[in-house]
């Protein structure tokens, strides 16, 4: 059915509100398909979360200080918090989060595909956090200005606990860079394990990326794909000679003329095939969050039962 | 008639902490393992707050246990660097996670113990251990409050909620009572008055639990086989594979820093 006049009038308002940079908010009409899109990306979002506490996760009871270990749990509790809000965020475009959950056990929606790769040494919980949580901070700086307002406002709060995992990222692989030679070898091991996939986190090039115009049209999304790599590699680069590590690109330099760093080629036939579902962890991955949903049902349903009967009691009363 | 109290002695005060800082420290580890696998988003956090809370309790006692040895050990010797057979933490706190069911009976049995001795330790004449407890018997209300909501809804929510956590209490229950056993330490302490004497705990822990199991519909086992030696360095066989996993990495790359 082609759309009616009134559909056309409200979606040509909508658009000049999003044009006069004004926030969309939760009982404003808006168009199914920023609806849609809105609810699959912040899902995705939460689900990231959820799904990195694994990775990082792996590391809280080998921690090799009781002050690392400290910093890790508290970390990775922030992981639970962002996709709790980020859950409570897409709860207000018309979701449950339970709907959401189901969505990602059956694959139906995706996680960042970067916590498909595995935290081999305790450098890879540094790495994940100055890399990792550099580039999720990166994309989610831009995304403090996108046009859902709980999603951005959301955002500020998450970025501010980000930075901070990040300087606690760089300040761990500092003091393994400059420790015993083996402590300095595992810092440079990770980093050229998580190089790579840290750059594919932002997506595929921009002439790859088919959601980009309409997302860039809704403000939605801010800055293109290319555009953000590019952001993190300049800012980067600088930081990984403070530390004292190389970067595994033997075409990395900075070029006068762009007044950015160039970089050599990234290997999309191995992201498509993480994303895809090919990745070292991604059947461990789902197959965690599973156990945990399947084992904690009857918590949960005791839970309900439990509520159930206390609100019984008290209407009675 | 007035008295002077007499002071713990240095060793005496390096023997409560240690022993209070290994039961912190093993549970805190046992709490962490649920890391990606609660139940609920919510109980994620909640448990890592458990978790923190009670490394962070670890890190005091340990630290205090240290300078109180002088022997130069700081927390990370003392996690780190002892064997089984010197940790002096009670058999209850290493015992495995289990079921959920499992996990929250044993914050229950703890955090009931540890609310009640740290207040009154709080109070008590040896103040840097009197300061660490008036910080965590904080903590310790709020775990003990969580731990408290979740056994009245297991034990009221469904069948099958109701027989884990009634199979829960009797696989714990052997355990609870080495949390009253009178060993030196705790003697030589609660004749100065650092701490309360533990049948002083002992009597509000049993009325406080056979209050809330009796409201839940839970009932308490009639059990008297004892387990006990953990305050002695004799403890259950999972405390090793906990150390394992715990030490391996430090230990991996003695005098580095992290």
């Amino acid at each position: 059915m082609p759309p009616t006049y009134s559909e056309n009038s409200r979606e040509l308002a909508f658009q000049e509100a999003i044009d006069a940079d004004r926030t969309v908010e939760p009982r404003d009409w808006m168009p199914d398909r920023y609806r849609s899109t809105m609810v699959r990306q912040i899902a995705q979002h939460a689900h990231s979360e959820i799904i990195g506490m694994q990775p990082e996760g792996n590391w809280i009871t080998r921690a090799p200080s009781l002050r690392r270990k400290a910093i890790l749990l508290a970390k990775v509790q922030d992981e639970a918090g962002h996709g709790l809000y980020l859950y409570a965020a897409a709860e207000t475009l018309g979701v449950e989060r339970r709907e959401l959950l189901d969505l990602l056990l059956a694959g139906r929606q995706k996680y960042s595909s970067i916590f498909n790769y595995p935290t081999l040494t305790w450098a890879d919980v540094g790495a994940i956090g100055w890399l990792v949580d550099g580039a999720a901070i990166t994309n989610q700086l831009a995304l403090t200005k996108t046009s859902y307002g709980p999603y951005a406002r959301a955002m500020v709060r998450i970025c501010r606990e980000e930075s901070f995992h990040q300087r606690q990222g760089f300040e761990l692989l500092a003091e393994l860079s400059r420790g015993t030679p083996a402590q300095h070898q595992m810092a440079q091991d990770a980093v050229n394990r998580w190089w790579w996939p840290a750059l594919m986190m932002f997506g595929p090039p921009d002439a790859e990326s088919p959601n980009t115009a309409q997302s860039m049209a809704w403000k939605i999304k801010r800055v293109s794909n290319d555009d953000l790599r590019q952001r993190f590699v300049d800012m980067t680069v600088p930081q990984a000679g403070a530390l004292g590590l190389d970067l595994p690109d033997p075409q990395l330099h900075w070029n006068e003329t762009r007044r950015h760093y160039d970089f050599g080629p990234i290997d999309w036939d191995e992201f498509r095939q993480v994303v895809g579902g090919q990745g070292p962890c991604n059947v461990q991955r789902t197959a965690v969050r599973r156990a945990a949903d399947q084992e904690g049902a009857w918590v949960r349903e005791a839970a309900r039962a439990w509520e159930g009967r206390q609100q019984g009691r008290t209407s009675a009363a | 008639m007035t008295v002077e109290a007499a002071e713990l002695s240095a060793v005496g005060i390096h023997e409560v902490a240690l022993a209070l800082g290994d039961d912190c420290l093993v549970l805190s580890h046992r709490l962490a393992e649920w890391t990606a696998h609660a139940p609920e988003l919510e109980e994620e956090v909640a448990l890592a707050n458990l978790a923190l809370d009670l490394l962070g309790q670890a890190r005091s006692l340990l630290t205090l246990a240290g300078e109180t040895e002088g022997r130069g050990r700081d927390e990370d010797q003392l996690a780190y660097w002892r064997d089984d057979r010197e940790f002096r933490n009670l058999l209850l706190v290493e015992q495995p996670n289990g079921d959920f069911a499992v996990t929250m009976t044993r914050q229950l049995f703890f955090s009931t113990y540890q609310e009640l001795l740290y207040a009154r330790m709080a109070a008590g004449t040896e103040p840097r251990l009197a300061a660490i407890a008036a910080k965590g018997v904080m903590e310790a209300r709020y775990h003990l409050e969580h731990s408290r909501l979740w056994v009245q809804r297991l034990g009221g929510g469904t069948e099958e909620s109701h027989r884990r956590m009634q199979r829960a209490l009797e696989l714990l229950w052997p355990y609870t009572h080495e949390l009253f056993e009178a060993s030196p330490p705790w003697v030589r302490a609660a004749d100065v008055g650092a701490l309360p004497p533990p049948t002083a705990i002992e009597e509000p822990w049993r009325h406080s639990i056979e209050a809330l199991l009796a409201a839940s519909q839970l009932e308490i086992p009639d059990f008297r086989a004892w387990q006990s030696g953990g305050r002695q360095g004799r403890h259950s066989e999972h405390l090793g594979h906990l150390l394992a996993e715990m030490q391996h990495l430090h230990r991996s790359h003695p005098n580095a820093t992290w």
